[in-house]
C-alpha cells in the first residue's frame, strides 16, 4: 500500500494536519499566529545548515526552530514588542539561510521545494518521521491540556492551581518547533502558518467547547490534505498549495454560512 | 489554624521594589481585605501567594494541601476561544455536571450552564469565576479587585454573595478592594498596604487610623464619614502602625 506515492503523501498530509489542529487551536487562541511564521522561515536556516554539515532535514530544522522559538520567548518582554522582536528574527533567519544556501555550491539544491514543500516525494522513512513527531506532538498537548487551556485563559489562575504558565509556554515552543520540521516536507516554508491557522479559524465558528475546536480544526484539516492532493493530481497543481487552498475554501464557506445563519435568525 | 503566613515579604521587580517587609496571616473562616492605593502592591501580595511571583526576601507559606480558590482581577477570553460555562467551571478541577450546577447556585446564577462566556454580562461572568473558584470547596477564596466592571449594587450584591459563601461554606476569604466602604464593613480584619502594611485591625479601627486618612484622604470621605457614624462608639486596642 506505502508502495504508492499518493498513498504516502495522503498519510503524510493527514498526519501533520492531526498534529497542527491542536496546537493552531492554541495559536490562534494565545494570538501566536506570527510567532509560528517566524519558527517557519527560520527553518530555512536549518535547512541551509543541514546540507552544509551533511545532517539529514529534520533534526537541522527542528534544532534552528527550536532556537529560534526559545530566543523569541526569552527576548519578549524585555523592551521589544512581540511582533517587531519576531520580524526582526523571521526575515533574519530566512534572509541567512537563503544567503547560507547559495554558499552551498557543490549541492544540487531545490530550493522551491523546501519553500512550498515536495510531499508528492514523501518516503516511508519521512512518514514515519512525521507520524512520529505528529504523535509526539499530539501526545504532549492532550497530556498537558488543562494546564495549557488554564495558561492560555489566565496565567495567574493557573499559578494558583499549581500549573506553571512559563513551563506550558515551553512545551507550546517545542511543539510548534516540532511541527515546523515535519511539516517542511508536506507544505513548506511559507505555507506551514497557514496548516497551523486555517483550519483552527475555520473550526472556531461550529465548535462550542476548546475540545471540539480541535477535534474540528484536526477533521478540517485531513479534509484539506485529502482533497487537496486530489485535486492536485486531477488538475497537476502543486501539491501543497492546493492543501492550503481546499482549507480556505472550507473557511470561507463555514464563515459564509454562519454569517448566513446570524442573519437569518 | 493559620492558613496562610507570610513572613517579611519583600517583592522587587528588577530594581523596583514594590513590597517591603510584609507580614500577614489568615486564619480559617476569616474575612481579611487589603486596601491600599494604586501602585500599593495589592496584586503583587496576593500573586506571591498564589506563587505566580518569587518573592526578593521573605517567605509566603500555605498550609499543607491547603485548597485555594482564586478569582483573577480580570479575565479577558478571547474571542476565537469558544467555550461553554460548564467547561469554564471544569477548567482546573474535575468536577460532573451536579457540581457545576450546584456551584453556580450558591453564586445565585442557576441557569447559565450551556450558556457561551463570551455572551454574558459583567456581573455574571464575574459571578461564574467566583462560581468556578468554589467548586472543588477551597479553604480560602482569593480576590482580586473581583468587583471591577460592577456597578455599585452590582458590586454589593457581589459581596453579599461572598458573605453568603463564607456563612455556607466556612472558607476564608483574602481580597483586594477599591470598594472601601462595602468592603470594610464585610471584613473580619482590614489590611492597608502601601509597599509596606500601613496599619491593620478591624474596620473601624483602621478607617480611624491616621496612617488611613492619610492615604486616602478626605476623597472617600462620605463613604467613611457613614461608616464612622456607624461605628465610632467601638474602641479597640489592636490598631498598629507599622511604621
Amino acid at each position: 500500500m506505502l508502495d504508492d506515492f499518493m498513498t504516502r503523501a495522503t498519510l503524510a498530509g493527514i498526519g501533520v494536519a492531526f498534529a497542527a489542529a491542536p496546537l493552531g487551536c492554541f495559536v490562534v487562541w494565545r494570538r501566536m499566529a506570527y510567532f509560528g511564521d517566524a519558527t517557519a522561515h527560520a527553518a530555512i536556516l536549518g535547512v541551509a545548515l543541514s546540507l552544509a554539515f551533511e545532517v539529514s532535514i529534520f533534526p537541522g530544522t527542528l534544532a534552528v526552530a527550536l532556537i529560534m522559538a526559545m530566543t523569541v520567548t526569552q527576548l519578549a518582554g524585555r523592551g521589544y514588542a512581540m511582533d517587531t522582536l519576531l520580524g526582526v528574527m523571521a526575515h533574519s533567519a530566512l534572509a541567512f539561510g537563503l544567503v547560507a544556501v547559495s554558499f552551498l555550491s557543490g549541492i544540487r539544491l531545490d530550493l522551491m521545494s523546501y519553500l512550498f514543500g515536495d510531499i508528492l516525494a514523501v518516503s516511508r522513512t519521512d512518514l514515519l518521521v512525521i507520524w512520529g513527531g505528529a504523535a509526539i506532538v499530539v501526545a504532549l498537548i492532550t497530556s498537558r491540556w488543562a494546564a495549557l487551556l488554564a495558561s492560555t485563559l489566565n496565567e495567574d489562575l493557573a499559578y494558583a492551581s499549581g500549573f506553571n504558565p512559563k513551563r506550558e509556554q515551553l512545551i507550546l515552543t517545542m511543539c510548534l518547533a516540532i511541527t515546523v520540521a515535519v511539516a517542511i516536507k508536506v507544505v513548506g516554508v511559507l505555507l506551514i502558518a497557514a496548516l497551523l491557522i486555517i483550519p483552527a479559524a475555520a473550526a472556531r465558528g461550529t465548535a462550542r467547547t476548546p475540545e471540539a475546536m480541535a477535534v474540528i480544526a484536526a477533521a478540517i484539516g485531513a479534509v484539506s490534505a485529502v482533497a487537496g492532493l486530489r485535486g492536485a493530481y486531477l488538475f497537476d497543481t502543486p501539491a501543497g498549495p492546493s492543501i492550503v487552498c481546499v482549507a480556505a475554501i472550507i473557511f470561507a464557506v463555514l464563515s459564509l454560512a454562519r454569517l448566513g445563519i446570524e442573519r437569518s435568525g | 489554624m493559620t492558613l496562610v503566613t507570610v513572613t517579611k515579604l519583600s517583592v522587587a521587580y528588577g530594581a523596583n521594589t514594590v513590597l517591603r517587609d510584609v507580614e500577614l496571616a489568615v486564619s480559617a473562616g476569616e474575612i481579611v481585605t487589603i486596601v491600599g492605593p494604586n501602585g500599593s502592591g495589592k496584586t503583587s501580595l496576593l500573586r506571591a501567594i498564589i506563587g505566580a511571583t518569587p518573592p526578593a526576601k521573605g517567605t509566603v507559606q500555605l498550609k499543607p494541601g491547603l485548597k485555594v480558590g482564586y478569582v483573577p482581577q480580570r479575565l479577558h477570553i478571547d474571542p476565537t476561544l469558544p467555550i461553554t460555562v460548564e467547561r469554564f467551571m471544569r477548567l482546573t478541577a474535575p468536577a460532573d455536571r451536579r457540581a457545576c450546577t450546584e456551584a453556580l447556585q450558591a453564586v445565585g446564577m442557576p441557569d447559565l450552564l450551556t450558556r457561551q462566556m463570551s455572551q454574558l454580562s459583567g456581573g455574571q461572568f464575574q459571578r461564574v469565576l467566583l462560581a468556578r473558584a468554589l467548586i472543588n470547596e477551597p479553604d480560602i477564596l482569593l480576590l482580586d479587585e473581583a468587583t471591577q466592571g460592577l456597578d455599585q449594587p452590582g458590586s454589593a450584591a457581589f459581596y453579599r454573595q461572598i458573605e453568603a459563601v463564607r456563612e455556607q461554606t466556612g472558607c476564608a476569604v483574602l481580597m483586594i478592594s477599591h470598594d472601601l466602604h462595602v468592603v470594610m464593613s464585610a471584613s473580619d480584619r482590614v489590611v492597608c498596604l502601601n509597599g509596606h502594611v500601613c496599619c491593620q485591625g478591624t474596620p473601624a479601627v483602621v478607617a480611624s487610623a491616621p496612617e488611613y486618612r492619610a492615604l486616602f484622604g478626605a476623597g472617600t470621605g462620605g463613604a467613611l464619614a457613614l461608616y464612622r457614624h456607624d461605628h465610632d462608639h467601638h474602641h479597640h486596642s489592636s490598631s498598629k502602625a507599622a511604621e
